[in-house]
């Protein structure tokens, strides 16, 4: 060993890390305090009425509540078929397309709905397959004879198809992006060429060769977007069954029940919801183990995945994966104009008149609801970001990037569901009094936005050529000159990026906003779930256009930005 | 020690590089004189850029280092990097892409330079590059880009000159030229220079000592 260690660049190493620190204070602090918020309750303590007593009561008191069981299988069922169908679908279009120029057209078409609010999805897809909706339009009267809205429980029916329905549109695409940011670490030309030559057929070829390593590295964006489909409220509100709802819906309902001897129980149902997010994790991963064990087995079979139901397989990814496009699409475009719809007649397909009324009515409100939501966004994303880029930076310096257990602390607020701890954290800010106004909204969503800005910035900021940092300090220039001046302007795309990705995620989010602010804090997400019970199809279209513009619209600012501005430098355009 | 102290140049008294484990990667002694040229030549893997990471003071926190390296009269390894006063080129010539050729340039003046866009005019002119002060780096060729990256290391008139196969990735004729021109810039400057290559030729050029890892054995 060496006699003197020099401390590295002349700096001492050690110390506190201050941005880390920070940064997991606000990803975990909110999180820790919400799941003591719920658990305390749920045996008796922390009471609004001041008495507290150990005591199994809120428990008995959740035993009874009516369809419990039903609701606890409804979750379970939604979340865990919809993840496996987006799941199932995203690697066929993978195994099957991938590198032709059909993928490229999917990839870009999917892309932008990555970031489309869950909200408006739901309302779309909702405005789609409603009795009265297009679908039942294109083919009224001439295949169905239907003349009025038929009768029937498509939305909201209660086995909860059209929620699994809804749940599949909205993570393909993710799943999707997510399955494709792995593939240029994996050699997936080489090894499907491989795989090619020894007679295998594309789809399996491609899921014995390429997905066992591209699953690894899935693996957590897959376990957040089931936890999500078990425990979402948003999408659950407009699409889900309702006699009985899924468990998160009765939790919320009753958190917001003016009756307050049912916070107890409904801590209690909290608590029950991580447990079952728990169990779909189990299963699904009992469900690796299957599908692993599946695979080898075709492999020793000697199966080459040429047959008629493989074949079947390509298009089948490539169709569904078009068609939830254009469903995203077309609910979208739904929404636009039915926003500026006159008279709209059942079976007509268009409109037969259109107006500007609705839009002139919403006007100031929509205005400054709007404002406040990317207000809010944009300071949440900013404070991310500063975090963010402090931890980067502290990394960088200490030349130790983190570990595995690092992006595990990233996903827990991802895979927790926000019901088990959100409600406990209501709880909290108001025994504190401190339950009003912008700030706990921007502090509950900074815990959802911090992790997707650091997953969003980790990777160009570590693959930065770090001889720069060394030319520049040779130049003379200090750690922080060279951060300022070289480093953040070299990584202005990523961090516009970034900050797209964070104000959309902020944005999109219905229960951190509704909890943290006990209703206060009015957002465009917030107000479109409240018209969407009310049923009026003009304002949902008027507020569910402007939630997916809010969200879109710094993705044009992070695009348009760094080309503006680096016009001149071809070295900033491709890396 | 003391004699070495009152020397000018660049001495490495026990330069050792370690990787974090203990292992020990290489070890230096050697006093380059002002207007010298040190080469050292080896493998590639075996440590001779992470060596002269520890002389710039950039070593990444995988590797360690210990022993003294002197500067005319400082010892450089308390400072810290931007203090030490020494220019590094690389293979690459890792001009920043986002500023134009002149904002290079000036990024590497000392702060309180006077007249500095004059002294950058001026620094474009010596290398023949006159008018490319607006170019965008990514549109020069890569006899253009080397210039640029070596001018930009004098004006932040360092002490001594580091090289990390700084000519490896220039062709035949254009490494040549670029040779002559670092050597005439030490040698006007009258700067130590530790050049790392593969290239027996630049060796040679160098007309200087020659280390060679690893050592060869004796006969
Ligand atoms: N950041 C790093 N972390 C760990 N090992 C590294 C790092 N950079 C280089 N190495 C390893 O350290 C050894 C020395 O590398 P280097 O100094 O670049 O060699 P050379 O310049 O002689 O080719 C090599 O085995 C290399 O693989
Ligand atoms: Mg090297």
């Amino acid at each position: 060993m060496p006699e003197t260690d020099h401390p590295r660049m002349g700096r001492p190493t050690k110390g506190p890390a201050f941005f880390p620190t920070l940064t997991l204070l606000f990803l975990l602090g909110p999180v820790l305090a919400g799941l003591l918020g719920t658990l305390l309750p749920s045996f008796g303590l922390l009471r609004p009425s001041g008495a507290a007593a150990f005591s199994l009561e809120p428990w008995t008191a959740l035993a009874e509540w009516p369809g419990l069981a039903r609701s606890l299988w409804l979750s379970l069922k939604t979340g865990v078929i919809a993840t496996l169908i987006a799941f199932v679908l995203a690697v066929l279009l993978v195994a099957g397309w991938q590198g032709t120029r059909w993928f490229k057209v999917a990839h870009g078409l999917l892309s932008p709905l990555l970031s489309l609010p869950h909200t408006a999805a739901a309302l779309g897809l909702a405005f789609l397959i409603a009795p009265s909706g297009w679908v039942a339009r294109l083919m009224s009267p001439w295949a169905t004879g239907w003349n009025r809205p038929p009768d029937i429980l498509v939305l909201n029916d209660p086995g909860g198809w059209s929620l699994i329905f809804g749940l599949v549109l909205k993570e393909l695409p993710f799943l999707l992006l997510m399955l494709i940011a792995t593939l240029p670490q994996l050699q997936v030309r080489d090894r499907t060429n491989v795989a090619t030559a020894l007679g295998y057929g594309a789809v399996l070829g491609w899921c014995l060769t390429v997905l066992p390593g591209a699953y690894r590295q899935t693996r957590l964006p897959v376990y957040a977007v089931l936890a999500y489909a078990i425990s979402n409220v948003d999408m659950a509100l407009i699409l889900g069954p309702t006699a009985p709802p899924v468990l998160s819906i009765q939790i919320l309902n009753a958190m917001n029940d003016p009756d307050l001897g049912l916070r107890a129980p409904a801590a209690a149902a909290a608590l029950l919801q991580l447990v079952l997010v728990l169990v779909a994790l189990i299963i699904w991963k009992a469900g690796e183990v299957a599908g692993a064990t599946c695979v080898q087995a075709l492999l020793w079979r000697g199966a080459r995945g040429n047959s008629l139901a493989f074949r079947a397989l390509k298009p089948i990814g490539l169709s569904t994966v078009t068609a939830t496009a254009v469903l995203l699409f077309s609910g979208l475009l739904a929404h636009f104009l039915w926003s500026v719809t006159g008279r709209w007649r059942f079976p007509d397909v268009l409109p037969q008149s259109f107006k500007t009324r609705t839009w002139d009515r919403a006007g100031e409100d929509l205005l400054f609801t709007g404002f406040t939501t990317v207000s809010l966004a944009f300071l949440v994303a900013v404070v991310a970001l500063a975090l963010v880029i402090g931890c980067l930076e502290t990394e960088h310096r200490r030349g130790r990037a983190m570990g595995t257990g690092g992006v595990l602390i990233l996903y827990i607020p991802l895979i927790l569901p926000q019901i088990s701890f959100l409600p406990g954290l209501q709880i909290l800010l108001l025994l504190a009094g401190v339950n009003h106004g912008i700030w706990p909204v921007a502090v509950a969503h900074l815990v959802f936005v911090l992790p997707y800005v650091f997953l969003t910035l980790a990777g160009p900021f570590r693959a930065w050529d770090r001889r720069l940092a060394t030319v520049a300090s040779a130049l003379g220039h200090s750690q922080q000159s060279i951060l300022w001046r070289v480093k953040l302007p070299m990584m202005l795309a990523p961090i516009l990026i970034a900050i797209a990705i964070g104000m959309a995620v902020s944005v999109g989010q219905y229960l951190p906003t509704l909890l943290a602010s006990g209703g206060r804090v009015e957002t465009l997400t917030t107000e479109a779930i409240a018209l969407a019970s009310g049923g009026n199809r003009r304002e949902i279209g008027v507020w569910a256009i402007t939630l997916t513009f809010a969200a879109w619209i710094p993705f044009l600012f992070a695009y348009a930005l760094p080309a503006l501005m680096f016009r001149n430098r071809k070295g900033m355009t491709n890396g | 020690m003391d004699k070495a102290a009152s020397q000018s140049g660049l001495t490495l008294s026990d330069l050792s590089v370690y990787r974090r484990s203990g292992e020990k990667l290489l070890q230096v002694n050697a006093h380059v004189l002002p207007g010298r040229t040190l080469t050292i030549m080896g493998p590639s893997g075996i440590g001779k850029s992470t060596l002269l990471a520890a002389i710039t003071g950039t070593l990444s926190p995988d590797f360690r280092c210990s022993g003294s390296v002197r500067l005319n009269d400082r010892e450089l390894m308390q400072v810290p990097p931007e203090k030490r006063r020494l220019g590094i080129l690389f293979q690459d010539h890792l001009l920043f892409p986002h500023f134009s050729v002149a904002q290079n340039l000036a990024f590497g003046l000392p702060p309180r330079t006077k007249h500095r866009r004059a002294r950058v005019e001026q620094a474009l002119e010596d290398i023949d590059l006159k008018g490319f002060a607006s170019r965008d780096p990514a549109s020069l060729s890569g006899g253009q880009r080397a210039r640029v990256a070596l001018m930009r290391m004098l004006l932040s008139e360092p002490e001594a000159l580091l090289l990390d196969e700084a000519f490896s990735r220039l062709d035949q004729d254009l490494r040549a030229r670029m040779r002559r021109l670092v050597f005439a810039k030490a040698e006007q400057a009258q700067l130590p220079v530790i050049m790392v290559t593969h290239d027996q030729e630049d060796a040679e050029a160098a007309a200087g000592d020659i280390l060679r890892f690893p050592p060869p054995l004796a006969t």
